[in-house]
């Protein structure tokens, strides 16, 4: 079972229907794996055994018909801002403590229908709020590659068990990076799909024109095989794209001569630490070497695009997260009256980060304010989406790090929440324009951390970034989970 | 444009939000200095641009006016932290003189 953490899906999924291995012992294997290093990592916060062992079953049924998909019996970690029916989904917060959805996600039900066994629910920033998971209200997890560190966020927690092999792939949201850099920063591959390409339906709203679901896994085929199940149309999400999806395995393994790659100029400015810009440079080389064409772009409002981010991302929360009353789901805490109740469950409910960026949010959403600050970066917005739309008529594919470092220590930024927010440069300009993109794996700094490569296109042209994302990782080879956990 | 600790309670209060007095400095702190930051969006002339609220454009989504299954009243209240038979039960809203 060991030699199964280093197989791709596919490969996985062979096994499975050649009865080589069954769905339970696959099941049982990593439930085994989460008891015995989670504790190291506190990746889960919840596991899901008895439910995974009789979805492991029904996936058997299924297997042993020869019937089933890519993904029939294979265990699979949700982080835990996706609605799943009966099972208790928190947001990291202690304001949703105790839910329990009636209903499952649009992604949730498409992966029910391929037959995946849910392992458990992965850790998060609250509300996916930050960029290290250190905003859980529940646990601080940590980086597989050291422990000392943070696996990036807010998907810290389905990064982290992916790399430590805690689970065969995940799924995690991306509002600002949120899937790129803990993917980056444990040594995975992430995927942010073009927004609208993947139903939001279920997920728990943070900033509703930004947010997108995603996979996270230990290898580029895997990313492919998880998008095929999540993409499409979906008419109880008014945002989906109505567009035919294309088989993105297919698109693996072609030929990259003649590609046009962009590099921004501006993604390359001080504050990049030296390892991750040579090893983003080192992988241009490699396009190029293989046939690629690669030009120097410019998206000239980059350094307006963190500032942009951080009033639209807020304002939108702010009123998402009207929601939690104390009224109809989750925690009450009881007043006097109801501004009161509202107040107190509001205040013993959401963590600090949490209600800062609803403050900030409710603020350059006021009256007075909302011109100078909403409106202004609603403006912005529009410059930050058009310089990528002038740089993709020159080139196909845009090629820049995740992230300017590499996973820093625990701690480190939590009391300053500018810094933190600076360190979501690269990833925050694509979601402002709704573009789809990947982190692929593409070297390790010069203490063994992982270095994230991003890979931007155009919209709905995710096979094209697959491809070239697969081109990398055939090429580099990298190791996908650290010594201590194998 | 400096914020002061009274806009914090301000604005806190129209979030419906309790802070601990720690809170209140700490977040006029850091309020201004993210305020500070975004300050340099005013050195880009925006005058002419539309504003985007959404990054892919779609045309106005409407469904067929059909009658399907929703959910039951039970499910959609099974989470509440208190109610009556099928109802959300809630602090008095209206005041009552006697």
């Amino acid at each position: 079972m060991e030699e199964t953490l280093h197989l791709n899906i596919k490969d996985i999924s062979h096994l499975l229907k050649n009865r080589e291995i069954t769905s339970f012992a696959l099941t049982e294997f990593y439930i085994k794996r989460i008891k015995k290093y989670d504790s190291m990592i506190s990746s889960y916060l919840k596991i899901t055994e008895d439910i995974a062992y009789e979805m492991a079953y029904e996936a058997n049924k299924r297997l042993e018909k020869k019937e089933g998909g890519m993904l029939t019996g294979i265990p699979l970690g949700i982080k835990d801002i996706l609605c799943t029916e009966g099972i208790e989904t928190t947001c990291a917060s202690q304001i949703l403590k105790g839910f329990i959805p009636p209903y499952d996600a649009t992604v949730i039900k498409k992966l029910k229908k391929e037959g995946f066994v849910h392992l458990g629910r992965l850790n998060m920033d609250e509300f996916a709020m930050g960029s290290s998971t250190e905003n859980s209200s529940y646990q601080i997890t940590k980086n597989p590659w050291a422990l000392d560190r943070i696996p990036g966020g807010s998907s810290g927690g389905s990064a982290s068990a992916v790399a430590a092999g805690l689970c065969v792939a995940s799924l995690g949201t991306d509002t600002g990076g949120s899937i790129r850099q803990p993917a980056a920063l444990c040594g995975v591959v992430g995927m942010k799909p073009t927004y609208g390409r993947v139903s939001r339906y279920g997920l728990i709203a943070f900033a509703s024109s930004l947010d997108q679901i995603g996979p996270i896994t230990r290898n580029v085929t895997d990313c492919a095989i998880i998008m095929n199940a999540i993409s499409g149309h979906d008419p109880m999400d008014s945002t989906s794209i109505p567009q035919p999806v294309f088989d993105f395995t297919e698109a693996l393994g072609k030929d990259i001569k003649g590609l046009k790659i962009g590099i921004p100029k501006e993604y390359f400015i001080e504050g990049i630490e030296p390892d991750v810009k040579k090893s983003v440079i080192e992988c241009i080389s490699i396009f190029e070497k293989n046939g690629a064409h690669v030009e120097e772009i410019s998206l000239p409002h980059t350094e307006y695009a963190v500032a942009t981010y951080y009033i639209i991302s807020p304002a939108e929360a702010s009123s998402n997260l009207a929601r939690y009353d104390g009224v109809k789901y989750g925690l009450r805490v009881d007043g006097k009256d109801i501004i009161e109740m509202y107040k107190k469950t509001r205040l013993k409910g959401f963590g600090r980060e949490v209600k800062r960026r609803i403050i900030l949010g409710t603020y350059v959403l006021s009256s007075g304010y909302y011109d100078a600050y909403y409106r202004k970066a609603s403006q912005v917005r529009t410059l930050i989406r058009k310089d990528f739309e002038e740089a993709f008529k020159v080139c196909d594919l845009i090629v820049t790090p995740v992230s300017p470092t590499t996973a820093f220590k625990i701690g480190e930024k939590s009391d300053d929440p500018l810094k933190m927010y600076l360190s979501d440069i690269f990833t925050i300009p694509v979601n402002l324009a709704g573009l789809p993109a990947i982190s692929v794996p593409c070297g390790f700094d010069s203490l063994g951390l992982p270095i994230g490569l991003q890979i931007i296109g155009r919209p709905l042209d995710e096979a094209r970034i697959l491809n070239a994302a697969f081109f990398i990782e055939q090429e580099k080879k990298l190791k996908k989970i650290p010594d201590m956990f194998l | 444009m400096k914020i002061t600790d009274e806009t914090i309670k301000y604005v806190a209060h129209l979030a419906r939000l309790e802070l601990e007095e720690k809170e209140i400095g700490l977040y006029t702190n850091q309020l201004n200095s993210i305020l500070d930051y975004m300050e340099k969006l005013n050195k880009l002339d925006t005058s002419n641009i539309e504003p985007t609220s959404h990054p892919i454009a779609l045309e106005c989504v409407l469904r067929e006016d059909e009658v399907k299954e929703s959910f039951s009243v039970e499910k959609s209240t099974q989470n509440a932290p208190e109610r009556i038979g099928s109802f959300f039960k809630v602090p008095p809203i209206i005041e009552i003189e006697d």
